[in-house]
Parts: structure tokens; sequence; C-alpha cells
């Protein structure tokens, strides 16, 4: 177990390396979209507007925390992988390694968690400039939690992409909808019966039911809590045997 | 260099089944036979030298015996563990340079090092003296904080041969070690290796250039389509063929004939008819093998790798 942390780590170490070389242009890009949304819709349309009891720059600022989390853990773990694995061939080093499978997908996870949580930490901050919002330990919990699960599927989606373009495709056709639609920007209450479905399979949803609930001082849905530890532990499985069936 | 004190694997117990073993081992790749049947035996401070042209099977084995690819069928063991059963103590066994550069570009040389160092769990006192070790023989010391992306090829590819020795593999899998290499760089890889072996490791290798593997090898194996058509000492199966080699020009193109003996050689040059000029009678060598056997000249051959 110690064993497995311990190489986990080695494997993160190289990545914190790189982070190390590269955090500015890092911190630039993952806070661009975040704060755009934040200008374009909780400033230029959200004015006014009132989603229940709050108006909705209160609304969408922890969706917006959500999102955040959700693109940068999956572009942190994902991107970098899928190069290394089909490109420059340097996951090899890590397949050769001694280490356990579950270390290698644990390790390969933590870059893209510690960066889904600094880039959505960091615009929490600008966030708390504009609206209260209540930081609590479930709060924090639940973005880590949400960043493990995304991690999770980025490396997924690296270790099953066959090219660089599948992960692009990856990102429009599961993350894209997910973005659009799943419960960052508006509140599901007006959608007809089958979207809502639909909608309530997507892990994003779970996130942001979670963040906005603390973050309002609202009811906590613990059943969304469960809901997004199972999909991480999907997710992870997932890896786990995507990793067997790789190499052949 | 520091001759006296050894950076090679410690002694251990001999297992029955060699340094490695293959027994009938066949990877198919859709229409393709990478490896057809190929069965193997390489002992223990073996130099062991597998050639073969173009997409014969080299690379798709050693694949194979480092884990990354399963066959279709057959086994393999590496001292004494199945590679497919027994993955976790095979990674322990040997080092590997890749054919392909295979470097995280972003990482430095040092940063590289210490990677391998600790995914082989080497304790960081010992891991940092070897580290310092093998830079300095494969002089990067001076680039030990360079990004490998601002690196020169042959620079990364002798990053990849120090890494490949930090844990003492037993065993060390070389796929085309010397591509790229200059020629004062290729010796010192050959005076590594030498020295590796005579410290006890086992040493596999591949290579295009046949005089390396003439001046390394103690025995080499031939693969042509995935199958093994040739095995044994270089000398022994240059006899084979023929110590003699005559060439004679001949309507334009190089033809080769072979004779166990210098008076049979000269006695075919002698029959030949006169309007034959060009005519040479040398000592064959195990390029002559090479060609005789998998129908290619080497030159070509070189030329297609990246
Ligand atoms: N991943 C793969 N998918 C499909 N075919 C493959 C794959 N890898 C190798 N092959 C095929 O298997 C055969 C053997 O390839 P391999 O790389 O083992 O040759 P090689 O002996 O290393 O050649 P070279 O001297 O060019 O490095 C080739 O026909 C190649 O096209
Ligand atoms: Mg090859």
């Amino acid at each position: 177990m110690l064993r497995i942390l311990w190489d986990s780590y080695s494997i993160w170490w190289a990545d914190l390396m790189i982070l190390k070389h590269l955090w500015q242009r890092f911190l630039i890009t993952s806070l661009m979209s975040p704060v755009l949304y934040l200008l374009a819709f909780g400033f230029g349309l959200g004015r006014g507007i009132r989603v229940g009891e709050v108006n909705y720059l209160e609304f969408v600022i922890p969706g917006l925390i959500a999102l955040t989390a959700m693109n940068t853990s999956f572009n942190g773990a994902g991107m970098k992988l899928n190069v290394d694995r089909l490109f420059y061939k340097a996951f090899d080093e890590i397949l050769m390694a001694p280490v356990s499978p579950v270390s290698v997908v644990l390790g390969k996870s933590l870059i893209g968690v510690l960066r889904g949580l600094i880039s959505s930490l960091a615009f929490l901050a600008i966030g708390l400039a504009f609206s209260p919002l209540r930081i609590s330990f479930l709060f924090i919990l639940s973005l880590l939690l949400s960043c493990f699960a995304f991690a999770f599927v980025g490396v997924l989606a690296a270790l099953l992409a066959q090219s660089h373009q599948d992960m692009s495709t990856f990102s429009r056709v599961v993350l894209m909808p997910m973005a659009f639609l799943g419960g960052t920007f508006f509140s599901l209450e007006h959608l007809p019966g089958w979207l809502r479905v639909t909608i309530y399979l997507m892990p994003l949803l779970h996130s942001n039911r979670c963040l906005r609930a603390e973050a309002l001082g609202q009811t906590f849905p613990w059943i969304s809590f469960l809901v997004l530890i199972a999909f991480g532990l999907v997710f992870f499985l997932a890896c786990l045997f995507a990793l067997r069936r790789m190499s052949t | 260099m520091e001759a006296h004190r050894s950076i090679a694997a410690t002694p251990f117990i001999k297992d029955p089944r060699g340094m490695i073993l293959i027994e009938n081992l066949t990877k198919v790749y859709g229409a393709i036979k990478a490896v057809d049947s190929l069965s193997l035996k390489v002992e223990p401070g073996e130099i062991f030298g597998f050639l073969g042209p173009n997409g014969a099977g080299k690379t798709t084995t050693i694949r194979i015996l480092t884990t990354l690819t399963k066959p279709t069928s057959g086994r393999a063991w590496i001292n004494g563990f199945e590679v497919t059963r027994q993955p976790y103590e095979v990674k322990k066994q040997f080092g590997v340079v890749q054919q392909h550069l295979s470097l995280d570009r972003e990482l430095t040389v040092w940063e590289i090092m210490e990677l391998h160092g600790r995914l082989h769990h080497i304790k960081s006192g010992e891991r940092r003296r070897r580290i310092e070790e093998l830079l300095e023989y494969v002089e990067l010391c001076e680039h030990a904080r360079r990004k490998v992306r601002d690196l020169s090829g042959g620079m990364k590819r002798k990053l990849m041969i120090a890494r490949a020795l930090l844990h003492r593999p037993r065993l060390l899998l070389l796929d085309e070690p010397t591509i790229g290499l200059d020629a004062e760089t290729r010796r010192r890889i050959w005076q590594l290796i030498r020295r590796l072996n005579s410290e006890g490791t086992t040493i596999f290798l591949t290579t295009h250039y046949i005089e390396e593997a003439e001046a390394l090898c103690h025995r080499v194996g031939i693969i042509h389509q995935g199958k093994l058509i040739a095995l044994g000492q270089p000398l022994e199966l240059r006899l084979r063929l023929g110590e003699f080699a005559v060439e004679v020009l001949f309507d334009g193109q190089v033809h080769y004939h072979y004779f166990q003996s210098r008076e049979e050689a000269k006695a075919y040059v002698r029959n030949l008819p006169s309007e034959i000029k060009a005519i040479v009678v040398r000592e064959s060598n195990l390029e002559d093998v090479f060609v005789e056997l998998t129908g290619r000249k080497v030159e070509d051959a070189e030329n297609l790798v990246g």
C-alpha cells in the first residue's frame, strides 16, 4: 500500500517538475475561459436576472468553479499523457518500471487533480470579489472529488485514444455537452423531463449541485455527493482496464 | 572512467532457463506475422546480436520481452520470470534502450535520470552517486540541467543508455543503440558494452551495423520475416558460408561466390571467361552471411532506419 502511494508520487514528481518549469503559462491559460465566461454571462447577461432566491452572478460562480475543475483536470491529466504515449513514447518509461498499474493510474491523474485545484481555487479567489461565497469543508471536499473524477476521465481518454485527434473529439463529444448543459449556466427546473434525465447522467451536474449548495448555504445534496464518488471509482477502474488492454 | 568500480549488476543465482528463453513466440498484426514461432535461448554472460532486415521482427521481439506488447502465442522468460505472468519481476531484470527516442522532452537530463531511479526504488544518496557517475561516463555532466528538448540526437541517445544502466540490470536490451552516434562515441559505447559484459551483464542487441555485431557479439541470430534463419558464432556462420569470397562484376552487377579455401577461390577466378575484368578475392564476413540469407543489401536497410 505504502509502496503503491510512493510509486504514484514518483510518477507525479516528474509532472510536478514540468509544472514548475511552466507554471505561469499554465495559470494564465487555465484562468482564461472562466474569466471570459464570468464577464460574458455573469456581468453581460446576468445583471438583474434572478435564479430562485439568488441573483445570477451568485448562481453562476460556483458553476464556473466546477466547470474550471472539470476542464483543467481533464486536460491537465490527459493532454500530455496522450502526446507522451503516442508521439514521444515517454510513457513507455513508466510502463516498463516495476510499479503497479494502480500507481500508474493514480500517478498520472494527480497532476490533473493538482492543476484542477489550482485553477479552480484561483478562480474562486476572483469570484469572491464579486459574490459572498461560503467556503466549507464539504465545498473543498466536493471540489477535490470532482478534480479526481475528471482527471481519471482525462487519463482514460489518453489511454484509449489512437491519435491526438481522438482526444479533441472526445473533449467535444463528452465535455462540451456537459459544459453547456450540466447545470453550470442554468437551473434544470424548466427543462423537459427527458433532457433532465440525460443531464442527471452527467458527472458535472453533480459537482455543480454540491458546490453550489455549499457556496450558497443551501441543503447539501448527499445523493449527488455519492454519485460523484461512484463516478470517480468507475472512471478509476476503467483506467486500470484500459491500461491492461493497452499492451497488445 | 573509473575502471576499478563496477557499474554492472551484482552476481546472481543461475536459472536453468538462461537469461532469455523464448519458446515458439508468435506475434500477429492483422495479416502480418511480425514474429513467427521464434525460439531462442541466451545464456547469462553472453553478448548476443539479433540481426535482420527492416521489418524482420526485432523490435517486436524486444517489445514482448519488455512487457510492452503481449504475444499472440508462445512464451518467454527473462532470468526465469515469465514476461506475461510475472511482469513485475521481469521489469526488475532488464534495462532497455529502445530504437526510438523515448524521453520526456520537458524534463532536464538530471530529472530523466532521477525519475528512473525513483521508479526503480534506488535510495536517494545512492541514486545521486550513480547518476553523477553515469552522466560523467556518457559526457552529459555539463548538460545535466538542460532540458531534453535542447539536446542533440546523439546526446539524447547517450542519455537513454545511461538511464538504462541506472538500476544495474542483469540484462541489457539494446535496440540499435549506436544509431546516429559519431564514430568516437560509438567506440565508447562498444567499450562500455564490453566492460558491462565483463562485469557480468548479459547483452542482447540489435543493429544494422554488421561490423558492430562482428566486433562485439559472442553469438548472433539472424531473423527474417519473423523467423530465426541462422544462429551461431559469427566465425562459425562465416565458415558455413565459405571463408573466402569472390566478387565479380558482370552485366553491371556485383555477383558473390563463396569458397572454403583460398585455392578454390583462385581456381574459380582462373577459369572465368577473359572478358570479366573486375574481380576481388577477399575473406568473407558476417555481412556476406546476412546478405546471402536475407537477400538484401544491408546499406539499403540502413538508409531506411529513422
Ligand atoms: N503496432 C504495430 N501494428 C501493426 N504492425 C506492426 C506493429 N509493430 C510492428 N508491426 C509490423 O511488424 C513487422 C516487424 O516490425 P519490427 O518493428 O519488429 O521490425 P524490426 O526488425 O525492428 O525492423 P527495423 O530494422 O526496421 O527496426 C513489420 O512488418 C511491421 O510493419
Ligand atoms: Mg526495429
